[in-house]
């Protein structure tokens, strides 16, 4: 059926200023689940919503320049692989299983995890590093990823934060 | 399917008011369709709307703000900044093209 509209049909962008803000914290450092703060939080950004990434524990790994470049994956422990446990154990399978998801992930277009971050960044994200995680492994601003604002307590995280939907990685 | 006027045109567009029919947009039309939104088009942003026109007729899909920055070449920051907030379906929207189904 078709009808013409005597007003023109214009989407609404703008109209409803929510000042949504989404803060997400990321404490693993395995690849795979380095992914999934980083599409959510990209996704946030492209839909006009403050977002703030806070890297803790093993989610330091994707902040620090040593290891951002080489985040792994391996199916031990991660039954969703559904292959036999026991395979995960032979030697090389963990970089079997990372090349192959580097693969997958590149084939569907998305950065690998420094672009990505590069990517959050000039997108409007403000990128944070937990306090504690730096001074349990003696890390200091020189040893971070330059996109990082800052490190900052986890008190400091939450009060930057206010009013913030949160989701925990 | 409704159909609107915009600019003195007749085109079809959906319920959210994206055109439907690519075949429909014309340079003059963008205009139209960008101050609907807000923005006043210029020459950066021409370009930026020609390369997605471009791209979609290439692969059938409207780029995302990964493929404009990779592939087209425009700076992630410079995409924000000329169509603030949500870049992506305010691109796919003045271009006439579906938003965009990618999740990066």
């Amino acid at each position: 059926m078709t009808a013409t509209q005597t007003q023109p049909v214009v989407p609404s962008f703008d109209d409803e200023e929510t000042g949504r803000k989404l803060a997400i914290i990321i404490s693993k450092g395995t690849l795979d689940m380095a992914y999934p703060g980083l599409v959510l939080g990209n996704a946030a950004l492209g839909e006009g919503v403050e977002v703030d990434l806070f890297f803790t524990f093993w989610g330091f790994d994707l902040i620090t320049r040593k290891t951002m470049h080489d985040l792994k994956f391996t199916m031990l422990g991660n039954t969703a692989t559904h292959m036999p446990q026991g395979l995960g154990g032979l030697p090389g399978m963990t970089t079997l299983a990372t090349s192959r998801l580097k693969r997958s992930i590149a084939e569907v277009g998305v950065p690998e995890v420094p672009d990505f971050l590069e990517l959050v960044k000039d997108s409007g994200a403000r990128l944070w590093a937990c306090r504690m995680s730096a001074d349990m492994n003696h890390i200091t601003e020189a040893d971070l990823y330059e996109g990082v604002d800052g490190i900052i307590s986890a008190a400091d995280f939450i009060e930057k934060t206010e009013g913030a939907q949160l989701l925990f990685i | 399917m409704p159909v609107t006027t915009i600019a003195g045109h007749d085109v079809h567009v959906d319920d959210e008011g994206f055109l439907t029919s690519p075949q429909e947009w014309s340079p003059e039309l963008a205009r139209t369709l960008a101050q609907n939104i807000g923005i006043e088009l210029t020459d950066e942003h021409m370009k930026v709307i020609e390369f997605l026109r471009k791209d979609y007729a290439q692969t059938g899909e409207t780029a995302t703000i990964r493929r404009v920055q990779t592939v087209g070449g425009f700076p992630t920051k410079q995409l924000f900044q000329l169509f603030p907030k949500k870049p992506a379906k305010k691109m796919a929207y003045i271009a006439g093209l579906p938003k965009p189904h990618g999740c990066v």
